[in-house]
């Protein structure tokens, strides 16, 4: 008997914290503990059978089926090497029982060995790899007028995800997104890009987070009950930090509800809808023209922050139409991920650098990671240690709370004299924005704060400029959800008043009753 | 040293992560996993090109041990994560490793419309009768009249027969083996690898620390020959009398057909729509 290594010298790795204390020892040498056993074998001198005691558990396959007399059973139940005299004539067929007893002695040779000369060929390429995205993008782009067009928010999405460079989508059509999968299963092929429509919105929050791994930029679109049902997998690109773009152009819930009319009752569940703690980046347009920038800009952060950034569409906006000039591509600022360039076996899947924004290899670059959804250490491989599970959430909860002041974009109006302020989102907002106007005609100081980016919410920049205001305003399509943000950033404030507009009925708030409610409380 | 049976399983395992492995003494999903490796050493593939997708459960657990580009995701849809990555990248080689609970309760839905695109992925399915990860409740393959914690009374559902399922969503290879026959199973993985189109391997396992106390089987080595001696393989099933059949595992390939594969086939509809100058 004696110690060997296979796989070559492992060095031990101990872990410290700052103060010194040993937090992770593992030593590799000591795992790697092999009991070897030279067994003579005819034709075959070098053979060894390897029993892995530390690995053993003693399950008794190998004894109970190996030729007579060629494995006992040791006291501890381990199986063990009689040395018989006769032994030498009958190989032993088996390994430890973690990996396979062989059942077929005569065979194992064979089966057990690649043989050179006949290796097989893998069977050729089933598709060549589509051409590449950006040559043929840019092609395209060159022919693309960029004139003033009528076009509806679903297609601005559409096409702001591919100047972004999506080159995947999966989805399922759902009122009211589908137009966003019919554009983009018109346009991707023509770039070589995927589109695919799966089976359910499960499958395709899937799909993308697959997609991203394997290197592409992905997105997918849904509404209401499909954007709950892909909740679970939100969570995961969130806490395998995957990026994709989730695009829900919100419908009256719950449920069913009113497939085709306007809510925006998801305003909570975008940051909340996934279990355990995942902080999120969701953006909000109010116009057409914005749909396709933030479209924009959801790729690009998704790519910058490895994460599954959500954008919220209200369903009037993805429907309605609006006179918009597209900018020339050269003036889209497209941000890409990071690829690592150390060498394979430095590569950190979480490495904790530059405000932790790390590098991102994708499967086929030669780094073979792995990617789980259990609570993992920075190398991606599951953990149950204090330590590293709290290490892995405040670095999810850090990359959002270190980069606020990239992520939160937040449009202030008429807002440098006002007394009275509308906070709304979305298309509330462009309602909110006419009853400024009328209110400031009749000579009431009015200004209106819209935030673009709603979660991570804008504290700080909310309570600075509602800070010289007296009335607070919050319409909005839902029964209380931002609101309730307000709520909490002025709750200490005695002399501020805070007017809720809530609807959902399936109509929107219009600028008339914004106005009327606000002279009634004022 | 010669390239003996350790040797070649060694190459393909990540060493320094958590061995002794999770799975309970006699579980057969170390031995699937020591087919699986020896088939792809077998073959001339670039490691750096294999994906190996799970989802959760026992069986799922696979891939954390294995030097590969690895993916352990959400409990059923790792035929749908596959499909993505198979998507994007059809060069790489997608293997899912998946249970009976994760394929074909929870994951069915993925199942069926995989192998009805026919997508290159080989779906290894380790059946053990039961959710053993959860401890012992009843899957869609637990027998009727089994015991599982949740059938304490005995399985009054009748199971699934995996195989002709997927024979009916489409798929284009459908083989069955037990976790007794390695060298069968083996052969099975490399003809799966090797099949451009969807393949479904189910293997039989045993579960002798769950499924076999809960229905009185015996330790693992009696559940193992129980496979051995309750199987027939699929040649030998014409010869025989119908009384020595039934309720016996057929062992063997069900279906080997080849028909147009997804990615090869969305390859040539970006070329046909790219050949028409962007215009539809």
């Amino acid at each position: 008997m004696k110690n060997i290594q296979p796989g070559g010298k492992v060095p031990k790795k101990v872990e410290k914290d700052r103060m010194g204390m040993i937090i992770r020892e593992e030593d590799a040498l000591e795992k790697m503990e092999v009991e070897l056993t030279e067994v003579k074998a005819p034709g075959d001198d070098d053979s060894p059978v390897l029993i892995y005691y530390n690995w053993c558990k003693k399950c008794g396959i190998c004894v109970a089926f190996c030729p007579p007399a060629v494995w006992a059973a040791k006291p501890t139940a381990h199986p063990t090497w009689p040395r018989r005299k006769n032994a030498s004539t009958a190989r032993p067929a088996t390994v430890s029982a973690p990996i396979s007893p062989s059942l077929a002695p005569k065979t194992v040779e064979e089966s057990f060995m690649p043989k050179k000369p006949t290796i097989t060929k893998p069977a050729p390429k089933a598709a060549p790899k589509p051409p590449k995205a950006e040559t043929k993008l840019e092609e395209l782009q060159a022919t693309r007028e960029r004139k003033t067009v009528l076009m509806q928010g679903n297609e601005a999405v559409s096409y702001g995800a591919l100047d972004a460079g999506c080159n995947f989508f999966a989805g399922y059509p759902i009122t009211p997104s589908t137009e966003i999968a019919e554009i983009l299963a018109t346009e991707l092929p023509k770039r070589g890009g995927v589109f695919v429509q799966m089976e359910d919105e499960i499958a395709s929050i899937c799909a993308i987070t697959g997609a991203s791994l394997a290197g592409a930029k992905s997105l997918t679109a849904t509404s209401g009950p499909g954007f709950s049902l892909m909740q679970e997998g939100i969570g995961f690109a969130k806490i395998t930090e995957t990026p994709c773009v989730v695009v829900n152009v919100q419908r009256v819930g719950p449920s069913t509800g009113m497939p085709t009319s306007c809510a925006q009752g998801e305003i909570q569940q975008s940051r909340w809808g996934s279990h355990g703690d995942s902080p999120a980046i969701v953006l909000y347009p109010d116009s057409v023209k914005e749909c396709y920038e933030l479209t924009i800009r959801a790729v690009n952060l998704s790519e910058k922050y490895r994460t599954c950034v959500i954008l919220l569409l209200d369903e009037v906006l993805g429907h309605m139409r609006e006179a918009v000039r597209l900018p020339d591509l050269a003036n889209v600022r497209v941000i890409s991920r990071i690829k690592p360039t150390v060498p394979p076996h430095w590569y950190k899947h979480y490495d904790e650098n530059q405000k932790y924004l790390s590098p991102l290899a994708s499967y086929g670059d030669g780094y073979r990671f792995h990617v789980t959804g259990l609570t993992h250490d920075q190398l991606g491989f599951p953990t149950n240690k204090p330590t590293e599970a709290a290490d892995m959430m405040d670095r999810l909860r850090k990359k959002i709370t270190y980069n606020i002041r990239d992520l939160v974009q937040i449009e202030s109006y008429e807002m440098e004299d006002a007394k009275i302020a509308i906070f709304a989102a979305g298309i509330t907002a462009r309602a909110a924005k006419a009853a400024v106007a009328m209110a400031r005609h009749e000579g009431i100081k009015v200004g209106l704060l819209r935030p673009l980016t709603i979660w991570p919410f804008p504290d700080d920049a909310v309570r600075k400029m509602l800070r010289d205001v007296d009335i607070v305003v919050v319409p909005e399509l839902n029964q209380g959800q931002l609101v309730r943000e307000i709520e909490r950033l002025v709750k200490d404030r005695s002399d501020s008043k805070l007017i809720k507009i809530q609807r959902v009925n399936g109509k929107l708030i219009s600028p008339q009753d914004i106005l009327r409610k606000m002279k009634e409380g004022m | 040293m010669a390239n003996v049976p350790q040797r070649i399983i060694h190459e393909y395992l990540r060493h320094d992560k958590k061995f002794p492995h999770v799975w309970c003494a006699g579980c057969s999903n170390g031995i699937v996993l020591g087919s699986i490796i020896r088939a792809l050493a077998g073959m001339d593939i670039d490691r750096d090109d294999i994906v190996m997708v799970s989802g959760i459960g026992c069986s799922s657990r696979m891939p954390v041990y294995v030097d590969f580009n690895t993916l352990h995701t959400l409990h059923g849809r790792s035929i749908a994560y596959a499909t993505g990555v198979k998507l994007h990248k059809p060069h790489l080689k997608v293997i899912v490793v998946t249970g009976d609970g994760d394929c074909t309760a929870i994951g069915g839905n993925h199942l069926i419309h995989a192998a009805r695109r026919n997508i290159d992925l080989t779906v290894i399915l380790v059946n053990n009768n039961i959710y053993g990860m959860t401890g012992g409740q009843c899957s869609p393959t637990t027998p009727h009249e089994a015991i599982a914690t949740t059938a304490p009374y005995g399985n009054i559902e009748p199971d699934f027969n995996i195989c002709e399922l997927a024979l009916g969503a489409g798929a284009s290879y459908v083989a069955r083996t037990t976790a007794y026959h390695t060298q069968e199973t083996q052969n099975m993985v490399k003809e799966a690898i090797e099949h451009p189109g969807f393949a479904l391997i189910e293997i039989v396992s045993a579960c002798p620390v769950i499924f076999g106390r809960l229905n009185k089987k015996g330790g693992a080595p009696e559940m193992m020959k129980e496979m051995r001696d309750n199987s027939v393989p699929l040649a030998a099933v014409e010869k025989l009398p119908p009384e020595k059949v039934e309720g016996k595992i057929i062992r063997g390939v069900l279906r080997k057909q080849v028909r147009p594969e997804f990615t090869a086939q969305y390859a040539d509809l970006v070329k046909r729509v790219q050949a028409m100058g962007g215009d539809k």
